[in-house]
Parts: C-alpha cells; sequence; structure tokens
C-alpha cells in the first residue's frame, strides 16, 4: 500500500483507452464498475474530443458481484458489436474487474463474435498507464500484423501515437512531412487515426518508426521479429536528433539523410547574441523518459543551458534516463512521487524548469519559470495552433516555449544594476510575469550589529556586511550563491562568511 | 409565480427504469467538495490507482499545496493477504498523522477494489480510533462506484457521522448538506431573521463544531441525494421537515415556509425577512427566463439534483422538459419537488447511456444537461449542453444564488447565438 496524492500517470486500462480513441473502427469492451466512466472525460474534455471514446464500461454493481457478472459482460459485448459494428474488439477489466477474475479474453472468445475479439492482460495493481497503451497496442499488432510483402517505393509505418498524448497529432504530422522530403511515405501511422484493417498491413512496410517508445516499443519490437522490419532507436525532438534520425533512416533506406532545412530557425535564434544570456542558464528536467532524455540534448547542445537535474516517473525507462543522466553528470532521479520531485527541484534551485503540468505547479510555488515538456496532459496541452515537439518545426516550437518563460537578457541587467528601484526590487519579479507588481517595503537603515535574516544552513555564520552584498545578488540566482559560499566558506574553514568571502566563493565557482 | 402546489405533478408519472452503462461519477467524487469544508479532516481513500486518477482528473488536476485527500494504492502484495493490508494501512495512517498534525477528522473510505476483496474499514476504523484518540476521530464510509453514485458519496460520509454525533434534548434546528461558505451564511442570516434558532449545520467546518442530535432535533435537508443521512437521522430520533429543495425563488421560499410553519414564525416575520431576497431572486432570475422560456429541456442523470432542477426551470424558467433522469429516484425525499413538477417529462432512473443518447436524439431538445464526457460530443452534433458538475461546485442554493443558477442554463444558449465562426 502506498499513499498517493497525486499520480503522473494513470490506471493501464487508461493506457488501453488512448489506444481505443486513437484509433477508428475499434471498439473496447472494458469490464468495470461505474464510476471508471470518468475517464472518458479525459478525452471529450482536455484533447475536446468531439467523440466519445468507442468503449464500452459493463458497469457492475454490488448486487452483480454474488450473481451473474459475466453474463453482464457477454451482454454488453453482444450489444456493443451489434450497435457499432468495429472491424476488431478488445476486451479487458479494469482494476476491480481484474479482481472479480471472470476472464472477459475467455468470455469474448467463446461467444462467436464475426470480427477478432482481442484480449487485453492490463495488470492494474503493478503497472501503470503507459504500460496499458503499450500493451494494448502490441497485442493488437501480434494479432492483426502478418509478414507480406513490401510495398512498392520506400514505405515506413510510425508507431506510438496514441489519444491523449502528448502533441501526437503535431508530431505525426511533421514527420511523416519530413520523410515525405526523403522520398519515404508513410504505410500506416498507428495507434492513432489507424483502424484494424490498417494494422493488417503493417507488414508492407520496410521498416517502422518508433515515436513514442512509451507506448510503442512493444508492437515495434514485434514487427521486427514477425515481419523483420527494423526500427528507429532516434527519437527525432530537437535539431540534433532530428539529424541522427534522418541519418539513421538513410542507413535503414540507403536513401540520402541530406533535406532542404528550410523553415528551421532555432540554431540562428540560439547563436544570436539576445540569447547570450541564456549560457548556463541551470535547468531542472522531469517527465516520461523519452521527452526529457531528448530534452537534456537540447538544453546541454543546442540552447547551451547547464542540466542541474533529470528524472522520469516511468520506470519502465530507467535504463536509458539513468545513462543520459550520466551524460549530463547529474543524479537521475526515477520516482513517481512528486513530494520526491520537488524537494529535489528545490535542492538544486534551477532558474528553469522543464516538466509536466505538475512541475509547473511546482514552479508556480518556488517561484521558477517553467515550460511544459511532457504528459500527463492538461488542456493546454492541446494548442489550437500547429505545435509539434519533433523534426524541425518542434525544434522552433521547443526553443520558443522555453525561453519566454525566462527574463529577457537585457531586462536582467536591469534587475542586477537596480535593485534598489522601486520597479525593479525583488518582490517585483519579472515583467512578464503574470500576478501584480508589489510595492517594495522600505526597510530601515540596519543596526550596527543585526541578527542575520539568512538561515545558517551549517556551522557557518553570515556577517551582516556580507548579508547584505548577498541581497544584492539577483533573487533567482541567489540561493545558488548562498549555497556556493557556504559550501566554499566550509570547505576552506572559515566560519564567519564576510563580504570578501562571498566574492572569493564567486571566483571560485566562477562559470 | 404561484405557489398554489398544482393537485399531482409528476407524483404519479410512471419512471423508466434502466441498467446498462452509467455514464456517471462514483461516490469517491463527493471528496472533491468535502475536504474544502471539513477543514481538518482528511480524506484517506483505500483503493486502486484508477480511484487516485478518478479523483484528479475529475478535480481538473486541482493540485493543492498538500491536498486533504489522498489513495492508499493497493498493490499485488497487498491482494495476497489481507492481514498485511491492515498493518500497511496503520502505518500509512501512523504516518500520514504525524506529518500533518491539523488533521482531527480521519476519513477511511472504502472502493470498488476495497469492498471486493472484502477490505473491512469500518473495523480498521474501530482499531485506528483507538490508537489515534483523542486527537484524531476515524470515520469510515464507502464511495465505491459499485454501492454509490456521484453525490451518494456525501451521502455516505455524512451518514457515518451521524451515530457518533453528541446526544441533546435541546430542540436546535439541523441543516444537512454540504455547502458553499457563502450560501451557508446566507442560509443563517435567512433563519436569523425569521427568529429561528439555535441553527446547527452538518457538515460543520471543523470538528469542534459538529452539532448534537436527539428527539427534539428537526432537521431539513439542503440536497436531494442525503437519504442515507436522512435515516441516520431518523434512528437518533430527529425528525425531518419536508420540503422542496431550496433551488430557485419558489424553492427557497417554500424550504423556509416549511420551517416558519414547524417554529411558529408569524407570516409578518416570514414576510419581513423574505421580502426583499425574494424580490431580488425573482428579478434576477427573469432576466435569464427571457432566454429560456420555451426552450425544451433533457437532463441526463447525474448528481440527484435533476428533480428539483427540472421544477425549477419549468416553473420559474419556462423551460419545458421533455425527460427528466437521475440516477436513483428516492420517492420520500423527492415528493415535494415531484409534486411540483408539470405534468409532461419522462422520467427515468437509471441509466443505459447508448439508449438514452438514441432518444435525445429523437427529442432533439433545445438544451441538455449532461457530464462531461457526453458535453462535447453531443455539442459537436450541433446541440447546445449545459455539464452538470458545474452545478455541484457552484454556489446554487437559496435566493441570492436563484439568477446564477438560471445564468448557468442560459449561458450555453447566449453563447450558442454569439458565436459565428463555426460554419463557412
Amino acid at each position: 500500500m502506498k499513499l498517493t496524492l497525486w499520480t503522473y500517470e494513470g490506471p493501464t486500462h487508461v493506457g488501453a483507452m488512448r489506444v481505443a480513441t486513437g484509433m477508428k473502427g475499434l471498439h473496447l469492451v472494458l469490464h468495470a464498475p461505474q464510476g471508471d466512466t470518468y475517464a472518458d472525460l479525459l478525452f471529450t474534455m482536455i484533447e475536446r474530443r468531439d467523440h466519445r471514446p468507442p468503449v464500452t464500461f459493463t458497469t457492475f454493481r454490488a448486487s452483480d458481484l454474488g450473481a451473474d457478472t459475466a453474463g453482464l459482460f457477454k451482454t454488453a459485448t453482444q450489444e456493443a458489436h451489434a450497435r457499432f459494428q468495429p472491424q476488431a474488439m478488445i476486451v479487458g477489466a479494469s482494476c476491480t474487474a481484474e479482481l472479480i477474475q471472470d476472464d472477459p479474453g475467455g468470455l469474448a472468445g467463446t461467444m462467436g463474435l464475426p470480427c477478432p475479439a482481442i484480449p487485453l492482460d492490463l495488470p492494474s495493481y503493478s503497472r501503470k498507464e503507459n504500460f496499458g497503451a503499450d500493451e494494448t497496442f502490441h497485442a493488437l499488432v501480434r494479432a492483426l500484423a502478418k509478414p507480406m510483402a513490401r510495398a512498392e517505393g520506400v514505405t515506413c509505418n510510425l508507431l506510438g501515437a496514441t489519444g491523449l498524448g502528448f502533441r501526437h497529432r503535431d508530431d505525426v504530422a511533421e514527420i511523416t512531412g519530413l520523410l515525405a522530403k526523403m522520398g519515404i511515405a508513410v504505410n500506416v501511422c498507428a495507434p492513432l487515426g489507424a483502424t484494424p484493417d490498417d494494422l493488417t498491413r503493417l507488414g508492407q512496410a520496410h521498416f517502422n518508426v518508433l515515436l513514442y517508445p512509451e507506448t510503442g516499443e512493444g508492437a515495434a519490437r514485434y514487427l521486427e521479429r514477425a515481419c523483420g522490419q527494423p526500427f528507429t532507436k532516434t527519437v527525432p525532438i530537437g535539431v540534433g536528433a532530428t539529424r541522427d534520425f534522418l541519418r539513421e533512416v538513410a542507413t535503414i533506406t540507403g536513401l540520402s539523410a541530406k533535406v532542404d532545412e528550410a523553415g528551421l530557425r532555432q540554431p540562428w535564434w540560439s547563436a544570436s547574441v539576445d540569447s547570450t544570456y541564456l549560457t548556463g542558464k541551470r535547468v531542472f528536467l522531469f517527465g516520461d523518459a523519452t521527452h526529457v532524455i531528448a530534452a537534456a540534448r537540447i538544453a546541454a547542445e543546442e540552447i547551451g543551458f547547464t542540466v542541474v537535474g533529470m528524472g522520469c516517473y516511468n520506470r519502465e525507462q530507467a535504463r536509458p534516463l539513468r545513462a543520459a543522466a550520466a551524460k549530463h553528470g547529474v543524479e537521475p532521479l526515477i520516482t513517481d512521487d512528486y513530494l520526491e520531485v520537488e524537494a529535489a527541484i528545490a535542492a538544486a534551485a534551477p532558474e528553469l524548469i522543464l516538466g509536466t503540468q505538475m512541475e509547473r505547479h511546482i514552479a508556480k510555488r518556488l517561484g521558477i519559470p517553467c515550460a511544459v515538456i511532457s504528459a500527463p496532459v492538461h488542456v493546454q496541452d492541446f494548442p489550437a495552433r500547429y505545435s509539434p515537439q519533433m523534426g524541425f518545426e518542434g525544434a522552433n516550437v521547443i526553443f520558443d516555449t522555453w525561453v519566454h518563460p525566462l527574463v529577457m537578457g537585457l531586462e536582467e541587467h536591469l534587475l542586477t544594476m537596480f535593485r534598489e528601484d522601486f520597479e525593479f526590487h525583488d518582490a517585483a519579479g519579472a515583467s512578464h510575469h503574470g500576478g501584480k507588481a508589489v510595492a517594495r517595503v522600505e526597510e530601515p537603515e540596519p543596526e550596527a550589529v543585526a541578527i542575520p535574516v539568512v538561515a545558517p544552513s551549517g556551522e557557518v555564520r553570515w556577517l551582516p556586511d556580507a548579508e547584505r552584498e548577498l541581497k544584492k545578488i539577483p533573487f533567482f540566482v541567489r540561493g545558488v550563491a548562498r549555497r556556493n559560499t557556504e559550501r566554499f566558506a566550509a570547505g576552506k574553514g572559515i566560519s564567519d562568511i564576510t563580504v570578501d568571502t562571498l566574492y572569493e566563493a564567486k571566483a571560485h565557482y566562477a562559470r | 409565480m404561484s405557489l398554489d402546489l398544482p393537485a399531482a405533478g409528476c407524483s404519479t408519472a410512471p419512471v423508466l427504469k434502466e441498467r446498462g452503462q452509467h455514464e456517471v461519477f462514483c461516490g469517491l467524487t463527493g471528496i472533491i467538495w468535502l475536504h474544502r469544508k471539513m477543514q481538518d479532516a482528511f480524506f484517506l481513500v483505500v483503493g486502486s490507482r484508477t480511484c487516485a486518477h478518478l479523483l484528479q482528473s475529475a478535480a481538473g488536476v486541482m493540485i493543492f499545496a498538500e491536498p486533504r485527500f489522498g489513495t492508499a494504492i493497493l498493490e499485488e502484495k497487498d491482494l495476497a493477504g489481507l492481514a498485511d493490508a491492515n498493518a500497511e494501512l496503520d502505518r500509512e495512517v501512523a504516518r500520514l498523522l504525524a506529518r500533518r498534525p491539523d488533521i482531527r477528522q480521519l476519513f477511511l473510505v472504502g472502493s470498488c477494489p476495497s469492498e471486493v476483496i472484502k477490505l473491512d474499514l469500518a473495523r480498521a476504523a474501530e482499531r485506528l480510533n483507538v490508537q489515534h484518540a483523542p486527537h484524531v476521530r476515524v470515520y469510515n464510509y464507502s464511495g465505491s462506484g459499485i454501492e454509490t453514485t456521484f453525490t451518494q458519496g456525501e451521502d455516505a460520509c455524512l451518514a457515518a457521522m451521524v451515530p457518533t454525533l453528541p446526544a441533546t434534548e435541546a430542540g436546535d434546528l439541523l441543516v444537512v448538506g454540504a455547502l458553499p461558505d457563502v450560501v451557508e451564511d446566507q442560509c443563517l442570516g435567512l433563519l436569523n431573521a425569521m427568529g429561528v434558532g439555535p441553527v446547527r449545520m452538518l457538515p460543520a467546518r471543523r470538528s469542534g463544531d459538529l452539532p448534537a442530535v436527539g428527539p427534539n432535533t428537526r432537521y431539513i435537508l439542503t440536497q436531494p441525494f442525503l437519504g442515507y443521512t436522512a435515516t441516520a437521522l431518523d434512528r437518533r430520533g430527529a425528525k425531518r421537515i419536508v420540503a422542496p429543495f431550496p433551488f430557485g425563488e419558489e424553492g427557497t421560499t417554500l424550504w423556509l415556509q416549511s420551517i416558519a410553519d414547524v417554529y411558529g414564525v408569524t407570516a409578518e416575520r416570514f414576510e419581513a425577512a423574505t421580502a426583499a431576497p425574494r424580490a431580488r431572486a425573482r428579478k434576477a432570475v427573469a432576466a435569464h427566463a427571457a432566454t429560456l422560456s420555451g426552450k425544451s429541456l433533457f437532463l441526463f442523470p447525474d448528481s440527484q439534483l435533476e428533480i428539483p432542477l427540472a421544477r425549477f426551470l419549468a416553473r420559474e424558467c419556462g423551460m419545458r422538459p421533455l425527460e427528466v433522469g437521475t440516477p436513483y429516484l428516492h420517492r420520500g425525499l423527492m415528493a415535494p419537488d415531484l409534486a411540483l413538477l408539470p405534468e409532461g417529462p419522462v422520467l427515468s432512473e437509471g441509466q443505459d447511456v447508448e439508449r438514452q443518447l438514441d432518444r435525445h436524439a429523437g427529442q432533439a431538445p433545445d438544451l441538455t444537461v449532461c457530464g462531461l464526457g457526453l458535453a462535447n460530443p453531443l455539442e459537436a452534433r450541433g446541440f447546445t449542453t449545459k455539464w452538470a458538475i458545474e452545478l455541484v461546485f457552484t454556489p446554487v442554493h437559496f435566493y441570492e444564488q436563484a439568477g446564477d443558477l438560471a445564468g448557468l442554463f442560459s449561458r450555453p444558449l447566449r453563447r450558442k447565438a454569439l458565436l459565428q465562426g463555426g460554419a463557412p
């Protein structure tokens, strides 16, 4: 038993719903009690879907438990087929139905339905949403895809995009366009937009593009074995990763990796002198492993930030996340407890947080700028405009998204230079961050021996002059300056921090 | 608006009983408003990741610094041995209470999985009560979807508190149902002006203010979904004041009148206390009735407020209800509202959402009241909808909110008339 106040991932059957809702001509029957229908609103409200998810909930009650819940399942399945006439059905159990062990897969198999009825294994008490999506897609592909002759011309399948995915809609459009520039057509994109009949044609493609390992890796690995289709390992998020992806595709297909990069602005936007102030900004990254690993590379190599912490909530991808963290020289944080993430962020004192909607809330509490890079999704993650994360346009979008929350170059200098100004004092914050400007509270002249306001974090003590000097450092780096100075002092055996100690430490840690 | 009661209204109308997929939340959802109302309470759901996900999704990803609700998520090892599950629960509760010394009431909330594995939370609450008394009082109730629907969670919660309330011989009035603080204050103001008192509230904002109850207690419900709570109060000897629910000017007046009758408030005093707010409420409703009048209405089952709201929309706003769905029909509590509801609409109880959608399409109502899972799909098909959950999360009771309540229904219609971007 684990106390959870908030969870990054939903249950496994929500993963199955993401696959079913992304597809067409497929129907999911979930053996589940009343109340589990709440998941419909994730799709109709967060994603603003204009149709109900193709999901039937059997809706058993306490009074049915001693009676015939299996009969209820069969009736619901029969009626769902009659009403929706799907090309295929998938059947599974939500957490409660898993306990009553009616075996939806076995029951559906005996019903003689005129379409494939594919059983899903959705272990609710040990796994989570991404696993459920990956497993559901994998089960569909295992049941429907067969080896077959390759199509004429070079084609690929795009794997892993689902309903309720973080920018999946636009990533699919972007990567489809990018591959077209190499002369590669998309055979099937699945689950998003595909029908069960489309899945039977997966084997025609020459290779697979694995867009999202979280939700498509099981299927990609199966197709590699069953249909002899290699799949791409690079997720094309960021300029470097997109070019690597193109080279990987070129290796598989023998086509040229050189494509027209017109429209790619991120490298110049990053090189322009206006962006100099971005250099070495300390960023903390948290989200699903795929987006975090890609974001860390962009942060370090394409924008010039310093990665001070990174982590993911999905244990399935912990290994590549650990490897990436080692590359950036930080401790990986693998957890689904947001309080742990909050503590790690507070300790790292970053200048920018790149995270999920939860980190956005954490950032608000800590007063740190933030941009969202990963699911779990929020209604804001479904913008009306075209807004991919992948490919060259994705790199442009990411640059804007990350840089806009920051205090801009000249404003940062003004904040530093005119700290005593009534408009630029600490509490005023940056001009473009919402919230009302707060008037500066005039402090009385410090007395000769003031009691330190800065809480000493070790054996060292801040002398009043040093403390006043510390307050002149911009608020967004003050925490780091304080800790660096104390660490420096402790290392040198200095117990009283003076103004000199502060500047010696600054010189010591100069970047 | 005439206050003369029609002879029967929908009192004896046939009810279409349906069984099938329910597009309705389970009782856990009530935690979202109950934990805000009871400021020293923590709601610990013993359930699955689905329960945790439902709560955060239904709450619209409302994340508080540290919310006063959480889920003890059952894991595989908890399912293997129940003795261990109890030990685990005790450990999680001890850890939680150590971290949150401000918590004085702890609700162990049962879920579908905890009910199915027969984890005895009543016994767990007894055990934990001994461990954590007197600082924390531990209650238990079930909010599971196999036993409760949406607002029934509040009913189960309040019903669980009733047996533990102190006894009294006093003849206080007890007002039952979680109301937004502002509405509660208005209610107390009206009763005070009528000279009725002392008045106590259930639930109370803090555990120290919990009411006493006894054979001389008279109680009145503010919400139509409190059937178990009413039964529990009856068992303590308290007597229910029968009234329609206080929605709209008419509902509020009849509700207050029922209290006035019991407490012997004079007609003059009643008039003095209610005349001004009644006039305000009528005026405020009239502004929206112009939009609503003559429009047809279809209510999918959701919060159990459907029948009183249909009564308000028909009688005070001039709407034509076509179907009034309700998750379950408690005739005892609904009798006054059913009597007032003009004859005509289909009354349906329970749900088979697919069949109900077929009926809905056939009727093509001007305004549809439904849950969030149905609203956008229906809008996409050209219908105008009002999401029902807002009716539970918005102050809608009594005179000063009557106009706001009507506005919740008129806004979608006015919006549809405003927007020009849809068709090319």
